[in-house]
Order: structure tokens, then C-alpha cells, then sequence
């Protein structure tokens, strides 16, 4: 190992790479695209309310005001009225595409002054069940309240809402250490898989072999190039999130092992994959089977949490969902104990990955 | 040292196949040796596993006194390699590729004198994507050369390219030899191995059929002088009926001489039968005819590599 020859043909590498609009697209402008869209997509989804119809037949009620009143309050649902004479409230939900409303009889102040049971008609679509949850905890939110205050009662049992952790996190805090394993999957992947077979068609390995240069010289300054490429996207990322979203992460020195270790496993992944297949085209399929399901179900745009259980058991066999995991635990929840853990798993996969692509990866034929 | 390359029975099998078949021949220094053979005859194979790319199967190989295989981390220091279908990475520029196998050698380079020298200058800073195919080649060559080799390899070095850059790279290989460096040259162009080399092999099948100087192997394997005489169809009748072994080409009559003499006797033959005639020449074997007569025969029975080399003349 020269670190001369090394320090030479590092410059050369990353000149190809740079000059190659594909692979800067995909290694740094790719990940800032999704980070962008996905953030913009999500980023109310903590704070959104539920559209509400309401037909209020009672109009002039003191009660009815004071019923819409306490609905408001919750603040879970966005009221909008419709005119009394709008008929039945069910097929002009219907007509409007709208999934929840709310009809206030006629006679709705009298009968809760007479302390006369009445009925409020909540229409709910069962197609969006979490909506309609929401709209119903309103509404008996709301009428409870009500019954409360006529009862003349006070509340004893008195629930408090809190976040885990001593931080609110949102979505766009997990899709930052997504989107940088996102882009140390892809990057690596995509160029090794492309690199070992069309270097191969080029016989371009062949032309370095009779150089002084080294396949294990090679290897480090290709791995050295990737984890470049991951340190700076990595910064991109962060920076974005923050700037754009005010994201609550931080590059934490937890988060360097996975920068390091993640592009090791993949690029010698890459290698594997292209150097086992024949042509450039079979390898470019080879390269999408790994890295596509890999991309969608290691936690990179929805943590794994939401998954069922049976995909969540897959999602466990991939080595991103372990460096996913070890930079939310770096990155956002700042635990180190957590860390520790996926940087063995990390480590263990890349060395072994790194031991089979220097053996089966030749330069020179038998 | 005065022999640079020493191979003797030399064989490369993959599985039942014989690319290379018990190969022996050796170089001397500051000569240009060509390898003749058509496509799949086994040039490659032997110059990938004199260069040190490939293990062969037996035999034995010194190449400027190491074996290729074992000891070719020295050996590509003291080696210039072109190989067939040069390529090199896209992105890069001629200089850059130079400046970067400079750096890897650990040598000083004249990088503005390569080029100058395989006429790239103007196209120094072009990226390789964007060189045409005599560019990419004559890349190859400058590439070859940053080390300063005792011995260059070219691997048909002007497959595919138009004249003019064959030409210029011709000049290079001439240069070389020149400036004493011995090179081994494969092609399937026999216009270039006659212009260029030195001594020739004509490797068929993985075997050497024929080799020596162009004019030995001419001497050797080519015909006698013919006398050819473009003339009405009867002649070649009357020739033979007069016992002259006759060959027809289009429009013309061709008979092999035993001396000189013979040709002026059938050119009085032929004033004497009254028959018409336009003109006459004589003309001997250049390397194509010989090369045409040693290996066109098998050309269409290419499928039995290996086929017993016996049966040829």
C-alpha cells in the first residue's frame, strides 16, 4: 500500500465522478431534492386540522354558539359553515367530496334549556378512518364539555398531553438521517455497480493493473472518494433541514463511524454486484433489486415503526435500516448507547462485505 | 541482454480449448516482431500472457528475465503496454491521463513532449469521450511510453483507424525502434507487418505456422514467379494441353515459371497460336498471397481451434 499512489489516483477518480453529471445528480442534488419535497409535503402535518361542515339549524341559539364555541377549542377540527337551506348535509357531503360534517337541529338552544335530550348528526367517511377520529374526539369533546358546565360540574379527572423525550420531533427530523443514509445507499451502490462492469467491458481494470497502482490501493481511494461524498452529503442535508425546516438534528461525531462504515459496505456491495454478473446491463438490474427494496424499507422516508410487524422483520435483515437507526440515535435522540450498538452491526457487515469483494473482485485473469 | 523475450512451448488452454498451442519463439532487442494471425488465431492470448495479464497453462515465458506471471509488479515498470481497443476513463483528458500514470510510475514525465509526439497536443485538454478513435489510440500509445519501456507491446494498435492515423502511428513505432527498444507487434494487417517488422510469426490456430524476415517467409512459402497474360479464354486451354499447370483469374491466364526462359517459350506459344492477347506481366508472391495460401484455406473452418497443424503446408 502507497499511500503516493494513492494520493495520485484520488484526484483522477474524483475528477470522473465530478464531470459525470449522473453521479452528482444522484450522490448530492438527489437527496436535497427529496429532502425539499418531502419536508414540504409533511411539514404541517403535526399542526393540520380536519375540515368540518357544519349545517347549524339553530342559528340564533345562544347554546349553539356557545356548542361551536367549545368545538373551536379544541383546535383539532377547521369549521365551515354551510346555509341552513342547504338541504340534507349527507348528499351535499357526498357532492363536494368532503369527508366530515356536522348538522345542529332545529331547536337545539330550547331543548338544552329545557334540559331535553338532543341528537347532534356527525357525518364521518369511513374511508378516512384517522379523520373521522378526530372528528368525533371533537365532538364529544365538545359535548362533554357542555354537559359538564349544564350539570353545573367541574372536571376532576384531568388528562396532560406530553411529548417523549424532553424534544418535540417531527418527521422532518427522521427523513435528515433518512435522506443521508438514503444518500450513502445510493451513491456507492449506483457508481461501484456501474464502475466494475463497465470497467470491465473497457478492460479499464485492466489498463490500471499495468500500472503500479494496486487493487488494494484502488479500493482505498475509491472508498475514500465515497466517504467524502457521504461526509459532504451529509452536511448538505443537515443544513438544509435545519435552514429549510429548522430540523432538530446536529452532526454529531456519534454519526462519523456510520459515514465511514456505510459507504465501506456498500461500494464493496457494489462491487460484488457488478463483478458477478456479465454484462453492464444485467449488473444495473442486479444493482436495482438490492438497492430499491433496501432504499424503501430501511427507514429511509418512514420510520420502521409504522411498519407492520411482518415488514419490520425485513426491514431488520437490511444493513441500512442498522445505519438509519445508529443516525437518528446520533444525530436526533443523541444516544450513545444506541449507537453503539448498530456500529458493531454496521462493522461487522462491512468487513465482511470488504472481505468478499477483495476476493472475488480480480483485476487480472486466470 | 541481447534476447528480450524467450518463449518455448508455451500453451494456454480453457478447458478443452486450445487458444494457444505449444508456442516457441524469442526476441532480440531493439527489433519490431509481428504477430500475424486472423482473428482468434491466439495473438492476444500470448501477448496478455507475455504482458502478465493472464497465467498460462505451460511453457515457458521470460520476458526481459522475469517470469510475466509471478514478477509482474517489476515487470510493468520496465514494459509499455498497448492494448487492443484501447480505453481509457471517460472524463479524463489526454494530459491528465498522462500527468496521473507519471504519478503512478513515480517517474518524470515530459508530458507536453508525448503528446507532441504522438500528435495530440491540440487535443490535450479534450476529454477522451470526446476523441475519435485514431485520438484514443495514439492516447494509448503516449501512455505507453511515460514509463520509458525496454519493450513495447501493441496489440493491433491500428485496428479501425483511417489511414492517415495508421500512418502516424506507424511513424511512432518506427521511432521506437530507433531509439532501441524492442516491440511486439500483433496484427492482422499484413500490409503493417510487412512495413514495420522486422521478423514475423504467423500464428494460426494458436501455432506458429511460418516465421523468419518478410522476404525469408516470402522465399520460403511463396510461389514461383507467374506469368500472367490477360487474353481470350482459349489460351488457358492450349496452355494446358501443352502441359503448363494453368490458373484462371478473370480475364486472364496465369501460369507458375520453373525459370525465366520458360516465360519467353509460352510467349512465343502464344504468337504462334494466333489467338488475341492484350498484355503480359510477371509478378511474384508478395506476404499477402503467401499469408492467403498459409491461413485463408482454414478461414472457414475457424470453429476447430486446435485442429491438427499437420495438415498444412
Amino acid at each position: 500500500m502507497n499511500g503516493r499512489r494513492i494520493a495520485a489516483y484520488f484526484p483522477a477518480f474524483a475528477k470522473g465522478y465530478i464531470r459525470n453529471p449522473m453521479g452528482m445528480f444522484f450522490s448530492l442534488i438527489f437527496p436535497v431534492i427529496l429532502i425539499l419535497i418531502f419536508g414540504a409535503v409533511f411539514s404541517n402535518s403535526g399542526s393540520s386540522q380536519v375540515a368540518l361542515t357544519v349545517e347549524n339549524l339553530d342559528h340564533n341559539s345562544l347554546a349553539s354558539q356557545q356548542f361551536l364555541a367549545a368545538l373551536n377549542a379544541t383546535g383539532a377540527v377547521s369549521v365551515t359553515f354551510v346555509p341552513a337551506d342547504t338541504g340534507n348535509l349527507s348528499s351535499y357531503l357526498a357532492n363536494h367530496s368532503l369527508t366530515a360534517g356536522l348538522v345542529i337541529p332545529a331547536g337545539f338552544g330550547a331543548d338544552v334549556n329545557s334540559s331535553t335530550p338532543v341528537h347532534l348528526l356527525v357525518y364521518t367517511s369511513p374511508a378516512s378512518g384517522a379523520e373521522a377520529g378526530i372528528v368525533q374526539g371533537a365532538v364529544t369533546g365538545a359535548a362533554a364539555a357542555m354537559n359538564l358546565r349544564l350539570a353545573g360540574g367541574a372536571e376532576v379527572v384531568v388528562p396532560q398531553y406530553l411529548n417523549v423525550g424532553s424534544t418535540v420531533y417531527r418527521y422532518i427530523d427522521y427523513l435528515v438521517p433518512g435522506l443521508i443514509g438514503f444518500s450513502v445507499l445510493v451513491s456507492p451502490m449506483f457508481s461501484m455497480v456501474n464502475i466494475s462492469s463497465t470497467w470491465k467491458r473497457d478492460k479499464l481494470f485492466r489498463q490500471m493493473s499495468l500500472t503500479p497502482l494496486t487493487r488494494g490501493e484502488w479500493l482505498t481511494a475509491t472508498l475514500l472518494w465515497f466517504v467524502t461524498i457521504a461526509l459532504v452529503s451529509a452536511v448538505l442535508l443537515v443544513g438544509v433541514g435545519q435552514l429549510a425546516f429548522g430540523a432538530h438534528v446536529t452532526i454529531d461525531l456519534l454519526a462519523l463511524p456510520f459515514l465511514v462504515l456505510a459507504p465501506i459496505l456498500f461500494v464493496s456491495l457494489g462491487l460484488l454486484a457488478g463483478s458477478v454478473s456479465s454484462t453492464p446491463e444485467s449488473a444495473g438490474v442486479i444493482g436495482n433489486i438490492i438497492t430499491f427494496p433496501m432504499m424503501f424499507l430501511s427507514g429511509t422516508f418512514f420510520p420502521v415503526s409504522l411498519f407492520p410487524r411482518w415488514l419490520a422483520t425485513v426491514a431488520h435483515v437490511l444493513p441500512l435500516f442498522y445505519v438509519i437507526d445508529g443516525l437518528n440515535d446520533a444525530m436526533v435522540y443523541h444516544n450513545p448507547s444506541g449507537v453503539y450498538f448498530d456500529v458493531l452491526v454496521v462493522g461487522a457487515i462491512a468487513l465482511a462485505f470488504a472481505l468478499a469483494a477483495t476476493r472475488l473482485f480480480r483485476w487480472r485473469e486466470e | 541482454m541481447t534476447t528480450r523475450v524467450e518463449v518455448s512451448g508455451l500453451v494456454k488452454e480453457y478447458g478443452r480449448l486450445h487458444a494457444v498451442d505449444g508456442v516457441d519463439f524469442t526476441i532480440g532487442t531493439a527489433e519490431v516482431f509481428s504477430f500475424l494471425g486472423p482473428n482468434g488465431a491466439g495473438k492476444t492470448t500470448t501477448v496478455e500472457i507475455l504482458e502478465g495479464l493472464r497465467r498460462r497453462t505451460s511453457g515457458e515465458v521470460r520476458v526481459l528475465g522475469l517470469d510475466p506471471w509471478t514478477e509482474m509488479g517489476a515487470l510493468r515498470r520496465r514494459i509499455g503496454v498497448i492494448p487492443q481497443d484501447f480505453h481509457f476513463f471517460p472524463k479524463l483528458t489526454p494530459r491528465e491521463a498522462l500527468r496521473l500514470y507519471a504519478r503512478l510510475f513515480d517517474v518524470r514525465a515530459d508530458v507536453d513532449a508525448l503528446l507532441n509526439r504522438v500528435e495530440l497536443a491540440d487535443k490535450a485538454e479534450s476529454r477522451f469521450d470526446t476523441l475519435s478513435g485514431g485520438q484514443r489510440q495514439k492516447l494509448g500509445v503516449a501512455l505507453a511510453l511515460v514509463n520509458d519501456p525496454e519493450l513495447c507491446f501493441l496489440d493491433e494498435p491500428t485496428t479501425g483507424l483511417d489511414p492517415r492515423a495508421r500512418r502516424s502511428i506507424w511513424d511512432v513505432i518506427r521511432s521506437l525502434r530507433r531509439e532501441g527498444r524492442t516491440v511486439f507487434l500483433t496484427t492482422h494487417y499484413l500490409d503493417e507487418a510487412q512495413q514495420l517488422a522486422d521478423r514475423i510469426a504467423i500464428i494460426d490456430h494458436g501455432r506458429i505456422i511460418a516465421s523468419g524476415s518478410p522476404d525469408e517467409i516470402i522465399a520460403k512459402y511463396g510461389r514461383r514467379e507467374r506469368l500472367r497474360v490477360v487474353a481470350e479464354p482459349a489460351l488457358a486451354d492450349r496452355l494446358e494441353a501443352l502441359g503448363h499447370s494453368v490458373e484462371r483469374t478473370n480475364g486472364a491466364v496465369e501460369v507458375e515459371l520453373s525459370s525465366k526462359s520458360e516465360a519467353l517459350e509460352i510467349l512465343r506459344t502464344i504468337a504462334a497460336s494466333g489467338l488475341r492477347w492484350e498484355s503480359f506481366s510477371t509478378r511474384t508472391d508478395a506476404l499477402e498471397d503467401v499469408f492467403i495460401r498459409l491461413v485463408g484455406r482454414y478461414e472457414d473452418t475457424t470453429t476447430s481451434v486446435g485442429a491438427p497443424a499437420e495438415a498444412r503446408p
